[in-house]
Protein backbone atom coordinates (compact mmCIF):
# COMPACT_ATOMS: atom_id res chain seq x y z
CA UNK A 1 0.00 0.00 0.00
CA UNK A 2 1.57 3.27 -1.44
CA UNK A 3 0.15 6.82 -0.37
CA UNK A 4 0.99 9.92 -1.56
CA UNK A 5 -0.73 13.71 -1.65
CA UNK A 6 -0.99 15.54 -4.77
CA UNK A 7 -2.26 18.30 -6.78
CA UNK A 8 -4.01 17.71 -9.77
CA UNK A 9 -4.49 20.63 -11.95
CA UNK A 10 -7.42 20.34 -14.68
CA UNK A 11 -7.78 22.13 -17.83
CA UNK A 12 -10.87 23.37 -18.81
CA UNK A 13 -11.92 20.83 -21.09
CA UNK A 14 -11.57 17.95 -18.16
CA UNK A 15 -13.75 20.37 -15.14
CA UNK A 16 -16.58 17.86 -16.08
CA UNK A 17 -15.25 14.88 -15.80
CA UNK A 18 -16.00 12.19 -13.23
CA UNK A 19 -12.08 11.60 -13.00
CA UNK A 20 -12.37 10.65 -9.29
CA UNK A 21 -14.87 8.13 -9.67
CA UNK A 22 -12.44 6.47 -12.35
CA UNK A 23 -9.71 6.37 -9.88
CA UNK A 24 -11.82 4.50 -7.39
CA UNK A 25 -13.83 2.47 -9.46
CA UNK A 26 -11.11 1.48 -12.34
CA UNK A 27 -7.78 1.70 -10.71
CA UNK A 28 -9.07 0.29 -7.09
CA UNK A 29 -7.23 3.82 -5.55
CA UNK A 30 -8.34 5.58 -2.13
CA UNK A 31 -9.22 9.09 -2.83
CA UNK A 32 -9.59 11.71 0.09
CA UNK A 33 -10.22 14.60 -1.04
CA UNK A 34 -8.73 17.64 0.77
CA UNK A 35 -9.58 21.17 -1.50
CA UNK A 36 -10.73 21.51 -4.27
CA UNK A 37 -11.79 24.89 -6.80
CA UNK A 38 -12.04 25.86 -10.23
CA UNK A 39 -9.88 28.90 -10.06
CA UNK A 40 -10.73 32.46 -12.56
CA UNK A 41 -8.17 30.87 -15.51
CA UNK A 42 -11.09 27.88 -15.37
CA UNK A 43 -8.55 25.43 -14.26
CA UNK A 44 -9.80 22.50 -11.91
CA UNK A 45 -7.44 21.88 -9.20
CA UNK A 46 -7.93 19.23 -6.68
CA UNK A 47 -5.74 18.44 -3.55
CA UNK A 48 -5.61 14.93 -2.70
CA UNK A 49 -4.33 11.98 -0.55
CA UNK A 50 -4.39 8.69 -2.98
CA UNK A 51 -3.08 5.40 -1.99
CA UNK A 52 -3.44 1.71 -3.60
CA UNK A 53 -1.29 -1.14 -4.58
CA UNK A 54 2.26 0.56 -5.60
CA UNK A 55 0.52 -1.26 -9.73
CA UNK A 56 -2.50 0.34 -8.99
CA UNK A 57 -1.03 3.89 -8.20
CA UNK A 58 1.20 4.03 -11.28
CA UNK A 59 -1.40 2.93 -13.30
CA UNK A 60 -3.81 5.46 -12.12
CA UNK A 61 -1.27 8.01 -12.43
CA UNK A 62 -0.73 6.87 -16.05
CA UNK A 63 -4.15 7.40 -16.61
CA UNK A 64 -4.12 10.95 -15.05
CA UNK A 65 -1.18 12.06 -17.37
CA UNK A 66 -2.74 10.55 -20.41
CA UNK A 67 -6.08 12.74 -19.84
CA UNK A 68 -3.91 15.38 -19.65
CA UNK A 69 -4.79 16.18 -15.60
CA UNK A 70 -1.32 18.06 -14.29
CA UNK A 71 0.06 16.10 -11.40
CA UNK A 72 2.52 17.92 -8.73
CA UNK A 73 3.32 16.64 -5.33
CA UNK A 74 1.75 18.70 -2.51
CA UNK A 75 4.61 19.76 -1.19
CA UNK A 76 5.07 22.62 -4.02
CA UNK A 77 2.35 23.93 -3.10
CA UNK A 78 2.92 24.59 0.60
CA UNK A 79 5.65 26.40 2.00
CA UNK A 80 7.18 27.05 5.49
CA UNK A 81 9.13 30.22 5.64
CA UNK A 82 11.83 28.92 8.18
CA UNK A 83 13.22 32.84 7.98
CA UNK A 84 10.09 34.37 8.46
CA UNK A 85 9.02 31.88 11.59
CA UNK A 86 9.88 33.12 15.48
CA UNK A 87 8.59 29.91 16.72
CA UNK A 88 5.98 31.61 18.98
CA UNK A 89 4.22 28.55 18.62
CA UNK A 90 0.61 30.05 18.29
CA UNK A 91 0.06 27.76 15.41
CA UNK A 92 0.29 24.57 17.43
CA UNK A 93 -3.18 24.11 18.79
CA UNK A 94 -4.56 25.20 15.26
CA UNK A 95 -3.28 22.49 13.35
CA UNK A 96 -5.30 19.63 13.22
CA UNK A 97 -2.52 16.99 12.14
CA UNK A 98 0.18 17.65 13.90
CA UNK A 99 2.22 19.00 11.10
CA UNK A 100 3.51 21.81 12.86
CA UNK A 101 5.52 20.02 15.66
CA UNK A 102 6.98 21.86 18.91
CA UNK A 103 10.20 20.73 20.33
CA UNK A 104 9.33 21.47 23.65
CA UNK A 105 12.95 21.44 25.48
CA UNK A 106 13.68 24.03 22.86
CA UNK A 107 10.21 25.59 22.35
CA UNK A 108 11.76 25.30 18.51
CA UNK A 109 8.97 25.01 15.78
CA UNK A 110 9.57 22.67 12.68
CA UNK A 111 7.16 21.59 9.68
CA UNK A 112 6.40 18.41 8.65
CA UNK A 113 5.22 18.31 5.16
CA UNK A 114 3.98 14.50 5.30
CA UNK A 115 1.50 15.41 7.53
CA UNK A 116 0.20 18.70 6.00
CA UNK A 117 -3.49 18.10 4.41
CA UNK A 118 -3.19 21.59 3.24
CA UNK A 119 -6.18 22.79 5.20
CA UNK A 120 -4.94 26.76 5.59
CA UNK A 121 -5.95 27.05 9.27
CA UNK A 122 -2.50 28.11 10.26
CA UNK A 123 -2.41 31.05 7.25
CA UNK A 124 -4.07 33.35 8.97
CA UNK A 125 -2.99 32.14 12.24
CA UNK A 126 0.77 32.75 11.98
CA UNK A 127 1.22 36.43 12.94
CA UNK A 128 4.43 36.54 10.25
CA UNK A 129 2.87 34.76 7.23
CA UNK A 130 5.42 32.03 7.85
CA UNK A 131 3.00 29.58 5.78
CA UNK A 132 1.93 30.18 2.19
CA UNK A 133 -0.46 27.83 0.70
CA UNK A 134 -0.67 28.43 -3.32
CA UNK A 135 -3.61 26.28 -3.91
CA UNK B 1 28.99 40.96 51.04
CA UNK B 2 26.70 42.81 48.70
CA UNK B 3 27.84 44.08 45.12
CA UNK B 4 27.75 47.49 43.35
CA UNK B 5 26.65 48.45 39.91
CA UNK B 6 29.92 50.03 39.49
CA UNK B 7 32.02 47.13 41.14
CA UNK B 8 30.35 44.69 38.50
CA UNK B 9 31.13 47.15 35.59
CA UNK B 10 34.53 47.40 36.73
CA UNK B 11 34.86 43.24 36.35
CA UNK B 12 32.77 43.07 33.36
CA UNK B 13 36.13 46.08 31.86
CA UNK B 14 38.34 43.59 32.92
CA UNK B 15 36.77 40.81 31.02
CA UNK B 16 35.85 38.87 34.39
CA UNK B 17 32.35 39.34 35.19
CA UNK B 18 30.35 36.35 35.46
CA UNK B 19 27.25 36.66 33.57
CA UNK B 20 24.24 33.96 32.67
CA UNK B 21 21.02 33.64 31.55
CA UNK B 22 17.90 33.66 33.57
CA UNK B 23 17.18 30.44 33.05
CA UNK B 24 20.84 29.38 33.52
CA UNK B 25 20.69 30.87 37.06
CA UNK B 26 17.76 28.56 38.32
CA UNK B 27 20.22 25.60 37.77
CA UNK B 28 23.57 27.34 39.22
CA UNK B 29 21.32 28.17 42.64
CA UNK B 30 19.82 25.16 42.72
CA UNK B 31 23.43 23.36 42.58
CA UNK B 32 25.75 25.72 45.09
CA UNK B 33 22.73 27.50 46.81
CA UNK B 34 21.71 30.98 46.84
CA UNK B 35 24.51 32.79 49.07
CA UNK B 36 27.56 31.16 46.79
CA UNK B 37 25.79 32.15 43.60
CA UNK B 38 24.83 35.25 44.37
CA UNK B 39 28.36 35.97 45.09
CA UNK B 40 29.89 34.18 41.97
CA UNK B 41 27.36 35.52 39.61
CA UNK B 42 27.52 39.37 38.60
CA UNK B 43 24.75 39.58 36.02
CA UNK B 44 21.75 37.78 35.03
CA UNK B 45 20.49 38.45 31.34
CA UNK B 46 16.51 38.40 31.10
CA UNK B 47 14.75 38.61 27.77
CA UNK B 48 11.26 38.55 25.86
CA UNK B 49 10.52 38.71 21.92
CA UNK B 50 6.70 39.08 22.07
CA UNK B 51 4.24 41.40 19.88
CA UNK B 52 3.87 44.87 21.77
CA UNK B 53 1.10 46.90 20.43
CA UNK B 54 2.12 50.63 22.03
CA UNK B 55 5.15 51.00 20.08
CA UNK B 56 6.44 53.19 17.37
CA UNK B 57 9.08 55.36 15.98
CA UNK B 58 9.91 59.66 15.34
CA UNK B 59 11.69 60.30 12.63
CA UNK B 60 13.02 63.69 11.61
CA UNK B 61 13.34 63.30 7.69
CA UNK B 62 14.87 66.61 7.16
CA UNK B 63 13.75 69.82 5.84
CA UNK B 64 12.76 69.61 1.92
CA UNK B 65 13.85 72.74 -0.88
CA UNK B 66 11.37 74.50 -0.51
CA UNK B 67 10.55 73.83 2.94
CA UNK B 68 7.22 72.10 4.22
CA UNK B 69 5.50 72.33 7.50
CA UNK B 70 4.40 68.49 7.87
CA UNK B 71 2.61 69.87 11.11
CA UNK B 72 -1.03 70.22 10.94
CA UNK B 73 -1.06 68.38 7.74
CA UNK B 74 -1.59 64.55 6.58
CA UNK B 75 1.61 62.64 6.11
CA UNK B 76 2.18 58.65 4.87
CA UNK B 77 4.90 56.25 4.99
CA UNK B 78 3.95 53.70 2.41
CA UNK B 79 0.46 54.59 2.58
CA UNK B 80 0.10 54.12 6.26
CA UNK B 81 -0.53 57.56 8.37
CA UNK B 82 1.63 58.69 10.25
CA UNK B 83 1.15 61.33 13.05
CA UNK B 84 2.48 65.08 12.39
CA UNK B 85 1.41 67.22 15.34
CA UNK B 86 4.96 67.86 15.82
CA UNK B 87 6.53 70.94 14.33
CA UNK B 88 7.71 70.69 10.62
CA UNK B 89 9.61 67.56 9.46
CA UNK B 90 9.19 65.14 12.71
CA UNK B 91 6.98 61.93 12.18
CA UNK B 92 5.41 59.52 14.39
CA UNK B 93 4.46 56.59 13.40
CA UNK B 94 2.97 53.98 15.45
CA UNK B 95 2.92 49.97 14.85
CA UNK B 96 -1.58 49.71 14.63
CA UNK B 97 -1.96 52.56 12.12
CA UNK B 98 -3.24 50.94 8.81
CA UNK B 99 -3.73 52.42 5.02
CA UNK B 100 -6.37 54.53 4.84
CA UNK B 101 -7.89 52.39 2.05
CA UNK B 102 -7.12 49.01 4.17
CA UNK B 103 -11.17 47.48 4.19
CA UNK B 104 -10.05 46.91 8.54
CA UNK B 105 -12.61 44.16 9.46
CA UNK B 106 -15.62 45.27 6.59
CA UNK B 107 -15.33 41.53 6.21
CA UNK B 108 -14.66 40.09 8.76
CA UNK B 109 -12.21 38.83 9.91
CA UNK B 110 -10.02 41.62 7.86
CA UNK B 111 -6.41 40.21 6.93
CA UNK B 112 -4.50 43.61 7.91
CA UNK B 113 -1.23 42.31 6.12
CA UNK B 114 0.24 45.38 6.26
CA UNK B 115 0.61 48.55 8.82
CA UNK B 116 2.84 50.51 10.74
CA UNK B 117 4.50 47.79 12.22
CA UNK B 118 5.81 46.79 8.80
CA UNK B 119 7.04 50.64 7.84
CA UNK B 120 8.98 50.29 10.98
CA UNK B 121 10.25 47.18 10.23
CA UNK B 122 11.16 47.73 6.61
CA UNK B 123 12.49 51.03 7.47
CA UNK B 124 15.13 49.34 9.99
CA UNK B 125 15.55 46.88 7.17
CA UNK B 126 17.07 49.54 5.28
CA UNK B 127 14.06 49.61 2.38
CA UNK B 128 13.23 52.73 0.64
CA UNK B 129 9.71 53.70 2.10
CA UNK B 130 7.49 55.81 0.15
CA UNK B 131 6.59 59.05 1.90
CA UNK B 132 3.69 61.23 0.67
CA UNK B 133 2.65 64.35 2.63
CA UNK B 134 0.04 67.64 2.01
CA UNK B 135 0.49 70.76 4.10
CA UNK B 136 -1.56 73.65 4.05
CA UNK B 137 1.48 76.37 3.65
CA UNK B 138 2.78 79.05 5.20
CA UNK B 139 4.60 81.92 4.42
CA UNK B 140 7.66 80.32 6.37
CA UNK B 141 7.03 77.02 5.16
CA UNK B 142 5.30 77.26 1.39
CA UNK B 143 5.45 73.97 0.05
CA UNK B 144 1.97 71.94 0.05
CA UNK B 145 2.88 68.68 -1.19
CA UNK B 146 5.56 66.41 -1.28
CA UNK B 147 6.22 62.87 -2.98
CA UNK B 148 9.64 61.18 -2.38
CA UNK B 149 11.32 58.20 -1.36
CA UNK B 150 13.13 58.53 2.13
CA UNK B 151 15.63 55.70 3.57
CA UNK B 152 16.76 55.63 7.03
CA UNK B 153 20.61 55.96 6.37
CA UNK B 154 19.30 59.98 5.42
CA UNK B 155 17.04 60.39 7.99
CA UNK B 156 18.24 62.61 10.69
CA UNK B 157 16.76 61.40 13.86
CA UNK B 158 15.48 57.59 13.94
CA UNK B 159 14.19 56.65 17.22
CA UNK B 160 11.65 53.67 18.45
CA UNK B 161 9.87 54.93 21.44
CA UNK B 162 7.46 52.55 23.12
CA UNK B 163 5.10 53.65 24.98
CA UNK B 164 4.30 50.39 26.85
CA UNK B 165 6.94 47.55 26.55
CA UNK B 166 7.82 44.05 27.83
CA UNK B 167 4.32 43.21 30.24
CA UNK B 168 5.20 42.25 34.02
CA UNK B 169 3.16 38.56 32.99
CA UNK B 170 -0.17 38.85 31.22
CA UNK B 171 -3.17 36.93 30.66
CA UNK B 172 -4.15 33.50 29.27
CA UNK B 173 -6.48 33.67 26.61
CA UNK B 174 -9.56 31.33 25.54
CA UNK B 175 -13.19 31.33 24.17
CA UNK B 176 -16.40 30.03 25.96
CA UNK B 177 -18.28 31.24 23.27
CA UNK B 178 -19.69 29.02 20.68
CA UNK B 179 -18.14 30.91 17.54
CA UNK B 180 -14.45 31.54 16.21
CA UNK B 181 -13.15 34.94 17.53
CA UNK B 182 -10.13 36.89 16.25
CA UNK B 183 -8.40 38.91 19.09
CA UNK B 184 -4.83 40.36 19.61
CA UNK B 185 -4.37 37.43 21.71
CA UNK B 186 -4.50 35.12 18.22
CA UNK B 187 -7.16 33.24 16.92
CA UNK B 188 -9.36 31.08 19.78
CA UNK B 189 -11.55 28.18 18.74
CA UNK B 190 -15.07 27.95 19.92
CA UNK B 191 -15.47 26.42 23.12
CA UNK B 192 -12.40 26.44 24.68
CA UNK B 193 -10.69 25.18 21.67
CA UNK B 194 -6.71 26.56 22.66
CA UNK B 195 -5.49 28.56 24.86
CA UNK B 196 -3.07 31.57 24.14
CA UNK B 197 -0.49 33.02 26.83
CA UNK B 198 1.64 35.87 26.10
CA UNK B 199 5.16 35.78 28.57
CA UNK B 200 8.47 34.11 28.48
CA UNK B 201 8.16 33.27 31.70
CA UNK B 202 11.00 32.41 33.36
CA UNK B 203 13.10 34.41 31.20
CA UNK B 204 10.90 37.21 31.10
CA UNK B 205 12.52 40.96 32.22
CA UNK B 206 10.40 42.05 35.20
CA UNK B 207 9.27 38.36 36.27
CA UNK B 208 13.11 38.55 37.39
CA UNK B 209 13.02 41.51 38.99
CA UNK B 210 9.53 41.51 40.47
CA UNK B 211 9.47 44.92 42.75
CA UNK B 212 11.83 46.93 39.97
CA UNK B 213 14.86 46.71 42.40
CA UNK B 214 17.31 47.34 39.69
CA UNK B 215 15.15 48.04 36.50
CA UNK B 216 14.37 51.61 36.72
CA UNK B 217 14.62 54.51 34.61
CA UNK B 218 17.20 55.24 32.53
CA UNK B 219 18.46 51.15 32.64
CA UNK B 220 20.20 50.03 28.89
CA UNK B 221 18.58 46.98 27.61
CA UNK B 222 19.15 45.03 24.68
CA UNK B 223 16.27 47.19 22.44
CA UNK B 224 15.37 45.70 18.92
CA UNK B 225 18.87 44.42 18.37
CA UNK B 226 20.55 47.60 19.05
CA UNK B 227 20.79 49.47 22.53
CA UNK B 228 17.95 51.29 24.38
CA UNK B 229 16.78 52.42 27.50
CA UNK B 230 13.87 52.42 30.12
CA UNK B 231 12.53 55.97 29.53
CA UNK B 232 9.72 55.59 32.26
CA UNK B 233 7.17 53.01 33.46
CA UNK B 234 5.39 51.84 30.99
CA UNK B 235 1.60 53.08 30.33
CA UNK B 236 -1.11 50.70 32.41
CA UNK B 237 1.88 49.88 35.01
CA UNK B 238 0.10 48.25 37.78
CA UNK B 239 2.16 47.31 40.11
CA UNK B 240 -0.27 46.59 43.19
CA UNK B 241 -1.51 43.80 41.28
CA UNK B 242 -2.17 40.99 42.96
CA UNK B 243 1.30 38.58 44.24
CA UNK B 244 2.26 35.42 45.01
CA UNK B 245 4.67 35.04 48.44
CA UNK B 246 7.50 35.20 46.18
CA UNK B 247 6.52 38.82 45.13
CA UNK B 248 5.49 37.26 41.26
CA UNK B 249 2.43 38.95 40.10
CA UNK B 250 -0.66 36.57 39.35
CA UNK B 251 -1.84 38.93 36.61
CA UNK B 252 -0.41 41.89 33.96
CA UNK B 253 1.50 44.06 36.48
CA UNK B 254 4.29 46.57 35.66
CA UNK B 255 5.32 48.16 31.87
CA UNK B 256 8.26 49.58 31.03
CA UNK B 257 8.46 52.63 28.52
CA UNK B 258 12.04 52.24 26.20
CA UNK B 259 13.41 53.92 23.36
CA UNK B 260 16.41 53.25 21.35
CA UNK B 261 17.98 54.43 17.91
CA UNK B 262 16.03 51.99 15.14
CA UNK B 263 19.37 53.10 12.97
CA UNK B 264 21.08 50.25 15.44
CA UNK B 265 18.51 47.96 15.71
CA UNK B 266 17.75 45.12 13.04
CA UNK B 267 14.45 43.60 11.77
CA UNK B 268 15.45 40.36 13.05
CA UNK B 269 14.01 41.74 16.24
CA UNK B 270 11.67 44.30 15.13
CA UNK B 271 9.32 42.33 13.23
CA UNK B 272 6.05 43.41 11.65
CA UNK B 273 3.34 41.53 12.90
CA UNK B 274 -0.28 40.94 11.87
CA UNK B 275 -3.52 39.85 13.95
CA UNK B 276 -5.76 38.84 11.74
CA UNK B 277 -9.41 40.53 12.28
CA UNK B 278 -7.39 42.64 14.83
CA UNK B 279 -5.06 44.55 13.37
CA UNK B 280 -1.29 44.88 12.88
CA UNK B 281 1.40 45.34 15.42
CA UNK B 282 4.92 44.94 16.40
CA UNK B 283 7.28 42.30 17.86
CA UNK B 284 9.69 43.78 19.79
CA UNK B 285 13.18 41.86 21.41
CA UNK B 286 13.95 43.33 24.97
CA UNK B 287 16.95 41.65 26.56
CA UNK B 288 17.51 43.39 30.62
CA UNK B 289 20.34 42.83 32.49
CA UNK B 290 19.91 42.11 36.14
CA UNK B 291 22.76 43.16 38.45
CA UNK B 292 23.15 40.49 41.22
CA UNK B 293 23.65 43.13 44.01
CA UNK B 294 22.83 40.50 47.02
CA UNK B 295 21.32 37.34 47.36
CA UNK B 296 17.29 38.88 47.84
CA UNK B 297 18.08 40.06 43.91
CA UNK B 298 19.39 36.69 43.09
CA UNK B 299 16.54 35.29 44.35
CA UNK B 300 14.12 37.31 42.24
CA UNK B 301 16.31 35.66 39.24
CA UNK B 302 15.62 32.43 40.44
CA UNK B 303 12.26 32.30 39.28
CA UNK B 304 10.47 28.99 37.49
CA UNK B 305 7.82 28.91 34.75
CA UNK B 306 6.35 26.64 37.46
CA UNK B 307 6.26 29.37 40.40
CA UNK B 308 4.26 31.63 37.63
CA UNK B 309 0.78 32.26 37.48
CA UNK B 310 -1.59 33.42 34.95
CA UNK B 311 -5.08 33.87 34.60
CA UNK B 312 -7.27 32.28 32.24
CA UNK B 313 -9.82 34.76 30.98
CA UNK B 314 -12.42 34.79 28.24
CA UNK B 315 -12.23 36.56 25.46
CA UNK B 316 -15.58 36.02 24.12
CA UNK B 317 -17.37 37.91 26.82
CA UNK B 318 -15.26 38.96 30.32
CA UNK B 319 -12.49 40.88 28.43
CA UNK B 320 -14.77 42.55 25.81
CA UNK B 321 -17.44 43.75 28.04
CA UNK B 322 -14.72 44.90 30.85
CA UNK B 323 -16.29 42.34 33.36
CA UNK B 324 -14.21 41.09 36.64
CA UNK B 325 -13.23 37.34 37.13
CA UNK B 326 -10.85 34.89 36.21
CA UNK B 327 -11.47 31.14 34.56
CA UNK B 328 -8.62 29.76 36.81
CA UNK B 329 -4.94 30.49 37.34
CA UNK B 330 -2.05 28.06 35.36
CA UNK B 331 1.22 28.42 35.63
CA UNK B 332 3.79 28.90 32.82
CA UNK B 333 5.21 25.15 33.47
CA UNK B 334 1.86 23.81 32.76
CA UNK B 335 1.62 26.36 29.88
CA UNK B 336 4.77 24.99 28.26
CA UNK B 337 3.56 21.51 28.93
CA UNK B 338 0.92 22.16 25.77
CA UNK B 339 -2.20 21.61 28.10
CA UNK B 340 -3.89 23.43 30.47
CA UNK B 341 -7.03 22.25 32.68
CA UNK B 342 -9.85 24.94 32.07
CA UNK B 343 -13.19 24.49 33.78
CA UNK B 344 -12.77 20.59 33.47
CA UNK B 345 -11.79 20.45 29.98
CA UNK B 346 -7.88 19.78 28.80
CA UNK B 347 -6.94 22.85 26.48
CA UNK B 348 -4.04 22.88 23.96
CA UNK B 349 -1.74 26.05 24.23
CA UNK B 350 -0.06 28.36 21.96
CA UNK B 351 2.25 31.63 22.90
CA UNK B 352 1.95 34.36 20.92
CA UNK B 353 6.10 35.22 22.81
CA UNK B 354 8.72 33.40 21.28
CA UNK B 355 10.38 31.71 23.97
CA UNK B 356 13.20 30.25 21.41
CA UNK B 357 13.70 33.76 20.67
CA UNK B 358 13.68 35.40 23.57
CA UNK B 359 16.69 32.77 24.72
CA UNK B 360 18.54 33.85 22.01
CA UNK B 361 18.27 37.65 22.95
CA UNK B 362 19.01 36.65 27.30
CA UNK B 363 22.51 34.96 25.49
CA UNK B 364 23.44 38.04 22.93
CA UNK B 365 22.86 40.06 25.75
CA UNK B 366 25.16 37.67 27.80
CA UNK B 367 27.69 38.10 25.04
CA UNK B 368 27.69 41.60 25.00
CA UNK B 369 28.43 41.90 28.26
CA UNK B 370 31.03 39.24 28.73
CA UNK B 371 32.71 40.76 25.56
CA UNK B 372 33.24 44.51 27.36
CA UNK B 373 30.47 45.61 25.14
CA UNK B 374 27.80 46.66 27.01
CA UNK B 375 27.84 48.30 30.46
CA UNK B 376 24.69 48.08 33.22
CA UNK B 377 23.51 51.39 34.69
CA UNK B 378 22.49 53.11 38.01
CA UNK B 379 18.82 53.60 37.65
CA UNK B 380 18.15 57.53 37.42
CA UNK B 381 14.89 56.92 39.53
CA UNK B 382 13.06 53.72 40.70
CA UNK B 383 9.80 52.89 38.93
CA UNK B 384 6.53 52.90 41.44
CA UNK B 385 6.23 49.23 43.13
CA UNK B 386 4.08 47.52 45.28
CA UNK B 387 4.00 50.46 47.85
CA UNK B 388 3.32 52.94 45.56
CA UNK B 389 -0.49 52.31 45.84
CA UNK B 390 -0.47 53.09 41.74
CA UNK B 391 -3.11 51.59 39.98
CA UNK B 392 -4.29 50.83 36.89
CA UNK B 393 -7.73 53.17 37.00
CA UNK B 394 -10.83 52.53 34.27
CA UNK B 395 -12.08 55.34 32.42
CA UNK B 396 -14.41 57.25 33.66
CA UNK B 397 -17.53 58.05 31.69
CA UNK B 398 -19.09 61.12 31.84
CA UNK B 399 -21.98 62.35 29.71
CA UNK B 400 -21.34 65.40 27.34
CA UNK B 401 -24.50 66.90 28.40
Amino acid sequence: MQKKKVVLTFPYKLINQPITYHLIKDYDLKVNILRARINPREEGRLMIEIGGEEKSLEKGMNYLKELGVEVQSLAQDIRWLDEKCTHCTVCIPICPTEAIILDRNQMIVSFDKDKCIGCGLCVPACPYKAVEILF
Amino acid sequence: MPKTIREINEKIKRGEAVVVTAEEIIDIAEEKGVKKAAQEVDVVTTATFGPMCSSGAYLNIGHSKPRIKLGGGRAYLNDVPVYTGFAAVDILIGANALPDDDPRNKIHPGEFSYGGGHVIEELVAGKDLKLTATAYGTDCYPRKKLETWINIKDLNETVLFNPRNAYQNYNVAVNLSDRVIYTYMGILKPKLGNANYCSAGQLSPLLNDPYYKTIGIGTRIFLGGGVGYVAWQGTQHNPTAPRTPNGVPRAGAGTLAVMGDLKKMSPEWLKGTTMTGYGTTLTVGIGIPIPILDEEILTYTTVKDEDIYAQVIDYSLAYPEFEPGSLGEVSYRELKSGRILVQGKEVPTGSLSSYARAKEIADILKNWIKRDKFLLTEPVQSLPSADSGLTFKPLKERPLE
